[in-house]
């Protein structure tokens, strides 16, 4: 029972080592080798937040498009050669627009897109603020003198009529 | 006054209403605004698809031109090849093809079998140059002006009513 416990630890312990000599990272069936798992993490999330853009609501990693693939191999190219985040998603925009990035930058054409939805959240807010004003004065308001007796005078028909 | 607030959300519905219909008019929904437009054509150094000889962005100055991306995979390039075809015969239009992640011998065979509008041909197998070009699919056609200047893209086939459109864009160039 030991001997199989220190078996499967000495497994663990080299499939472990196997690992952490290359670490790589496989998107849609490529695989992309790199020296430490921090490269691999950032090689993930340049592809999570870079988007395809011939399948328009995928990003590079999830889409299997040849131009995606193409597009994942520059980043890991320029990955290899050093260059930072920034410059990465850069050199992408550069080619084919504020498209690829999920986060496009906030400038005159993109600015609809940024406040548009907190212009019509702050336009809801707007209505439901007028509504309930308009609701809360109604309630709030004490009936007139002659409206109160019209009440009673409807009141008391409605009893006789009943009776 | 009050009321008027009751019939915001009716107006905020037509508005949306008119801007769905603006875009449903719009031809080519998945066209993409290049960045491209107003620089340098990208510098290469590649081979000619016919010959193998060395070609270079240097080679598309001297004279306006359309560089048109195309690969034989693509059904929508050979919808297109035709009007290529006349373009090039009967207006004299100068074209430069990129043959895009495609391979060199059905697309010699393609050229022979449909005709070659093409001045030459830039065998891009990869798409390293498409990559520069910001291209994402095929056909995708770029009008360069004689210095070498991108002024103008078109993404999907080019056809007459297309034409009709982008000609006069193509015209005014220098």
């Amino acid at each position: 029972m030991t001997s199989m416990k220190s078996l499967l630890a000495a497994f663990l312990l080299a499939l472990t080592s196997l690992f952490s000599l290359s670490a790589s990272a496989v998107v849609e069936g490529y695989k992309y080798q790199f020296d430490s798992e921090e490269e691999v993490q950032r090689f993930n999330g340049l592809a999570e937040v870079l988007r395809c853009p011939k399948c328009q609501n995928q990003n590079l990693a999830d889409s299997n498009a040849p131009v995606a693939s193409d597009m994942r191999e520059k980043v890991y190219e320029l990955m290899l050669e050093g260059q930072s985040d920034d410059q990465i998603v850069d050199y992408l925009v550069a080619r084919y627009g504020d498209f690829v990035h999920y986060k496009p930058p906030v400038r005159a054409e993109t600015w609809l897109l940024w406040f548009g939805p907190l212009i019509a959240f702050l336009i809801g807010l707007l209505v439901l603020r007028q509504l309930r004003r308009k609701q809360t004065v109604e309630q709030a308001q004490p009936l007139t003198e002659a409206e109160r007796a019209q009440l009673e005078r409807m009141k008391s028909g409605a009893d006789s009529s009943s009776n | 006054m009050k009321r008027f607030v009751l019939f915001v959300p009716l107006v905020g519905v037509l508005a949306l209403v008119v801007l769905f219909f603006l875009t449903l008019d719009r031809e080519n929904k998945d066209a993409l605004p290049s960045p491209l437009i107003g620089q340098a054509f990208p510098a290469f150094d590649m081979v000619a698809l016919e010959s193998g000889a060395a070609v270079t962005a240097e080679d598309l100055k001297g004279q306006k031109l359309l560089v048109n991306v195309w690969a034989t995979w693509c059904p929508t390039c050979k919808a297109e090849h035709a009007f290529l075809n006349k373009l090039a015969d009967q207006q004299g239009i100068r074209i430069i093809g990129i043959n895009y992640k495609d391979e060199d011998i059905k697309a010699r065979q393609w050229l022979e079998s449909f005709g070659n509008p093409y001045e030459v041909n830039v065998s891009d197998p990869d798409g390293k140059l498409g990559l520069e070009l910001g291209v994402y699919g095929a056909p995708e056609t770029f009008l360069v002006d004689a210095n070498g200047v991108i002024r103008g893209k078109h993404i999907g086939d080019l056809n007459t009513e297309v034409w009709k459109k982008l000609q006069p864009q193509f015209e005014a160039m220098p």
